[in-house]
């Protein structure tokens, strides 16, 4: 028989407001195994566990309920108190009398009465209770960030200045992200260029860094700590340790026609390419699908141009097998495709552009030389009208977001100023719901849009936009605050397009058994206070894979999510989760129900010997569980037919124990 | 057919290709045939049989027959190949020491059935077409095939053998069967007349476990029945919610692996129509997950342990009228 002690926190008024905190103490005096019961305002403060430590030592108690606040707060603090008093920590169970009864009811009668039946389902399992003893694993000292935009850079620059090795995966060519498409950024108006190509080389120079570029993760095994990768790293035809940059290849290359993705398809580039002149690794390319050489078999110029023999027709995908001790997720964005938003021409008409096009329509490095120039016809636009929330803040159309994409009203903004700073001769109208500038120096930088470059805000949405025959835009749109119909004659329309997680983001999430929202962004441990880890142990998150940010948002998460795993790195040993799944050999059918539903590939089998009662020997097929890979989600002591499979500290009989005690009449 | 079936097996353990043959033997009535094991020809000469009365499924039997040394010979009708198929996916058949004969069906009555209708002195019972002829003491009968048949075999599923090594007779087709009728028509009472229906039908058992213990998918090493640790066993007996409960359990354990034979229905001396929960399990299976049969493809992932993103929620049960 356990002699058990019970705890009842009033938590200030949190719980005593709705729950009689002496009726529950008093009540639970007489359960059975029961030896002491008081209540106490503050169980979690330094009094609080003070009472906790005399009554275990006073009272000899073997197992401790705490009637407070939802385990996820407090069960460590008074897992650790139990364990300075000299109980084993898992011999402490919490009923949470807070979130799931104080907060939630406002009948203080009725609130006691469930508060009661919380306790004894506590006891009742506290009875069944085993000390647990945790064991521990090796950290591998080494980091994988998966993506290589300013999120990823900046997590590496960081976790790499700590003194620990990382790996730069990312699936474009080059490092660099979005960002590298950007010409200038609010709100200081620096060139996106000029803050970030440092950046890229500082990665490229560091000796803890390697990048692994034009690569993607194949598979993740393992957990925190022990995480074990295979990274493809795709083919380029190209031998990245011989190619000097030169370019001389991607000038020859006959095929001339391909879709630069750098400039969104608004200009060409050859088959053989580097995506721009900063790219880093600042080595070639060649695209298999339009090359022909490896198409036909027939051409290999660039093989006879190259003065440093790089190219490889043969090159073939390269598995690379590494270990690491954290992962850094850092997938980034993408803009929403527009092809359901016909009212506004976007496939119409070439002067209908999306935002981040429109960044390469202003950028020196892009398709025009950093000249305004309407895609059409390649003359100077006089009216721009800027479209606001494209798919952002949608109702549930099933064409857009529901959530803000957060970066669009600065953004146009900038578009709108530096458009009117270079052509004072244009006419600029901006369309919004709302503009939401918080943040630092925001507001003032949308203010100055308004009152110093006169560009017209106009509160209303574009219903029409219709390319007339002689290359104008028809816009038709409303004027909320004035309450009538405008009609713009425009030589260009620029869409606000929302911003969506990288579609790469939702396999890899299967991957990591990382979770996501609705929305495919990665879930956060806490919307507020562990806003950088995921849920999964050992991954964190890093920029807009978690939701819309702007650049220096991205680069402060960057680097907590870096100081997360610097601070997981840091470690030499793991202390590893006591509450294991343990299979019982002797009932175990071998029927692989487990293996199947396990999501952390714990579970194992082995065909093993067996002394039969008859006192012959038989070989059975039985489960076996790595203690170091199960995380307790208990998935497989449901699908266990037989009832083999069980959790250490959430085990079968200790579930059934509660429920019987909640189910008790009184 | 019988002869066939003899014939082939003197063969084989004349060859030494197989060491046993698992059949059916004639008991002291005609209809009192059950399983058993064959070591030699004279076994067979004397005993083995293959008639209207064959019902009972062998595959469970090859859990323990093949785990001994040398080779086993099973006879396996179509029905059954559904729950040989369903072992081996679970690893509970040594499949490399069966030797498989597909031998085809169509459809075995029973003692229990025949009596029920009035037949008594039964010699013997043949069916050809939709006539059945029973032979008895007090001369031949003749009865509708429909009138004699359970209704697993009325609705039956399949004339096609899912796996063997060799076949006798032709195979046959997957049917377009109608054996989710009854499970519809349970679906439309109203909960409490639902209820009430299932409480007249469990209130019979007498808790015998033979339905447990046919069940080709309750080969669990120790089931939790019997398992005092299981924190069930007790539960099951608390009150005259007893057997109620005892059957619920089993059809969950089940769920997602039954293959239909209907042999609990079968064996059930209280003529409880028990595979009826387990065909309404497959029912929701289906609708909820996609068309799935346990047993039909040993390659195919079980829904309920295989996850996708296409996977009903919870909330499907209050969508589906459930009480909230």
């Amino acid at each position: 028989m356990q002699r058990i002690g019970v705890f009842v926190c009033w938590c200030g008024s949190n719980i005593a407001a709705t729950v009689d905190v002496a009726a529950v103490s008093d009540t639970l005096k007489n359960e059975p195994g029961v030896v002491f019961s008081t209540n106490y305002q503050y169980m979690c403060s330094e009094s609080g566990q003070n009472i906790l430590k005399d009554a275990i030592r006073d009272y000899q108690l073997t197992g401790v309920v705490i009637c407070s606040c939802s385990p996820r707060m407090h069960e460590a603090t008074f897992r650790k108190a139990a364990a300075a008093a000299g109980l084993n920590p898992y011999m402490v169970e919490i009923a949470n009398i807070r979130e799931q009864c104080s907060w939630i009811h406002k009948d203080k009668a009725a609130g006691t009465e469930k508060a009661i039946i919380l306790g004894r389902a506590a006891i009742a399992k506290v009875h069944l209770n085993a000390p647990l003893t945790a064991g521990e694993s090796p950290v591998t000292k080494r980091a994988l960030v998966i993506g290589g935009g300013i999120a990823g850079i900046q997590t590496a620059l960081d976790i790499a200045e700590a003194g620990f090795e990382v790996d730069i995966v990312e699936k474009q060519p080059t490092i660099g992200g979005k960002m590298t498409q950007l010409d200038k950024t609010f709100p200081t108006l620096d060139c996106a260029a000029c803050i970030l190509t440092p950046k890229m080389v500082d990665c490229a120079q560091n000796e803890n860094i390697s990048i692994y570029a034009y690569s993607e993760v194949e598979e993740v095994k393992g957990f925190v700590g022990n995480f074990h990768v295979k990274i493809r790293k795709k083919a380029r035809y190209v031998d990245t340790t011989k190619c000097t940059g030169c370019g001389l290849c991607t000038e020859k290359c006959p095929v001339k026609k391909v879709s630069n993705e750098f400039n969104l398809g608004l200009d060409n580039r050859r088959a053989v390419y580097i995506p721009f002149a900063q790219a880093v690794p600042k080595v070639a390319t060649i695209d298999a699908d339009h090359c022909n050489m490896l198409k036909s078999g027939k051409c290999g110029l660039c093989a006879k141009v190259c003065t440093a023999g790089a190219i490889d027709y043969k090159q073939k995908d390269e598995i690379i097998d590494r270990e690491y001790g954290a992962i850094v997720v850092a997938t980034g964005y993408q803009p929403i495709a527009l092809d359901k938003y016909d009212e506004f021409a976007y496939s119409q008409s070439k002067d209908v552009v999306t935002s981040l096009e429109f960044e390469r329509l202003t950028n020196a490095a892009g398709p025009t030389g950093g000249t305004l120039l309407r895609p059409s016809d390649g003359t100077h636009p006089h009216t721009l009208v800027f479209v606001q929330c494209v798919g952002s803040r949608c109702e549930d159309d099933g064409r857009g977001k529901s959530y803000c994409s957060k970066i669009c009203c600065m953004y146009t903004a900038k578009h709108a100023m530096l458009v009117r700073e270079k052509y004072p001769d244009t006419e600029v109208y901006v369309f919004y719901i709302d503009v939401r500038t918080p943040g630092k120096n925001f507001d003032e930088f949308y203010r100055r849009a308004v009152e110093e470059y006169g560009v017209h805000y106009i509160k209303g949405m574009v219903g029409k936009v219709a390319p007339r025959a002689d290359g104008k835009l028809m816009v038709q749109a409303c004027d909320l605050l004035a309450n009538e119909q405008l009609h713009i004659e425009a030589d260009m329309v620029i869409l606000a397009a929302a911003i969506e997680p990288d579609p790469s983001a939702r396999h890899l999430a299967t991957m990591l058994t990382a979770s996501m929202d609705t929305n495919d962004f990665f879930t956060e441990a806490h919307p507020k206070l562990r806003p950088v880890e995921s849920p999964t142990a050992g991954i964190f998150l890093s920029g807009v894979c978690q939701g819309p940010k702007d650049i220096p948002e991205t680069v402060s998460q960057a680097s907590a999510a870096a100081a997360k795993a610097i601070g997981l790195l840091a470690k030499n040993k793991l202390t590893c989760n006591p509450c294991v799944a343990h299979s019982d050999e002797w009932m175990c059918n071998g029927c692989s129900a487990c293996e199947k539903v396990c999501p952390y590939g714990a579970i194992t089998y082995m065909d093993k010997e067996f002394r039969m009662p008859d006192r012959t020997t038989a070989i059975r097929r039985v489960a076996s569980v790595n203690p170091a890979v199960c995380q307790g989600c208990g998935a497989c002591t449901v699908a266990c037919p037989s009832g083999a499979m069980d959790l250490d500290g959430f085990s079968n009989s200790q579930i059934m124990a509660e429920v019987d005690a909640i189910c008790k009449m009184k | 057919m019988q002869e066939m079936m003899i014939a082939k097996a003197r063969e084989l353990l004349k060859s030494g290709a197989v060491q046993r043959v698992l059949g059916w033997k004639a008991g002291e009535f005609a209809y009192d045939v059950e399983p058993a094991v064959f070591e030699s020809a004279q076994e067979l000469e004397k005993s083995f049989v293959y008639n209207d009365f064959c019902g009972s499924n062998l595959s469970k039997y090859l859990i323990a027959q093949s785990r001994k040394e040398g080779k086993t010979l099973v006879f396996l009708k179509p029905c059954d190949t559904y729950s040989f198929s369903q072992l081996l996916a679970e690893h509970r058949i040594v499949r490399e020491n069966v030797y498989a004969i597909g031998i085809p069906c169509q459809g075995k009555t029973d003692g229990e059935t025949l009596k029920g209708k009035g037949f008594t002195g039964i010699l013997s019972a043949q069916c050809e077409g939709d006539t059945f002829t029973v032979h008895t003491l007090y001369g031949d009968k003749t009865a509708a095939r429909a009138d004699v048949l359970p209704e697993r075999c009325l609705n039956c599923k399949s004339k096609k053998h899912m796996i063997y090594d060799e076949l006798l007779g032709e195979d046959g087709e997957v049917l377009d069967s109608h054996r989710f009728d009854m499970v519809e028509k349970l679906e439309k009472m109203t909960p409490d007349e639902r209820f009430a229906f299932w409480r007249g039908e469990l209130s019979r058992c007498i808790r015998c476990n033979a339905c447990r213990n046919v069940c080709p998918a309750c080969t669990c090493e120790k089931c939790v029945f019997d398992n005092d640790a299981s924190g069930i066993a007790q539960k099951a007996a608390a009150d005259s919610f007893e057997e109620n409960m005892f059957h619920i359990i089993r059809a969950f354990h089940v769920a997602g692996r039954c293959t239909d034979c209907g042999e609990c229905s079968r064996v059930c001396p209280q003529n409880i129509p028990l595979h009826l929960l387990n065909r309404k399990f497959i029912k929701d299976i289906n609708e909820l997950y996609g068309a799935y049969q346990a047993g039909e493809d040993p390659d195919a992932k079980s829904p309920l342990t295989d996850y996708t993103m296409n996977d009903a929620e919870p909330g499907i049960v209050y969508h589906r009228g459930g009480n909230q």
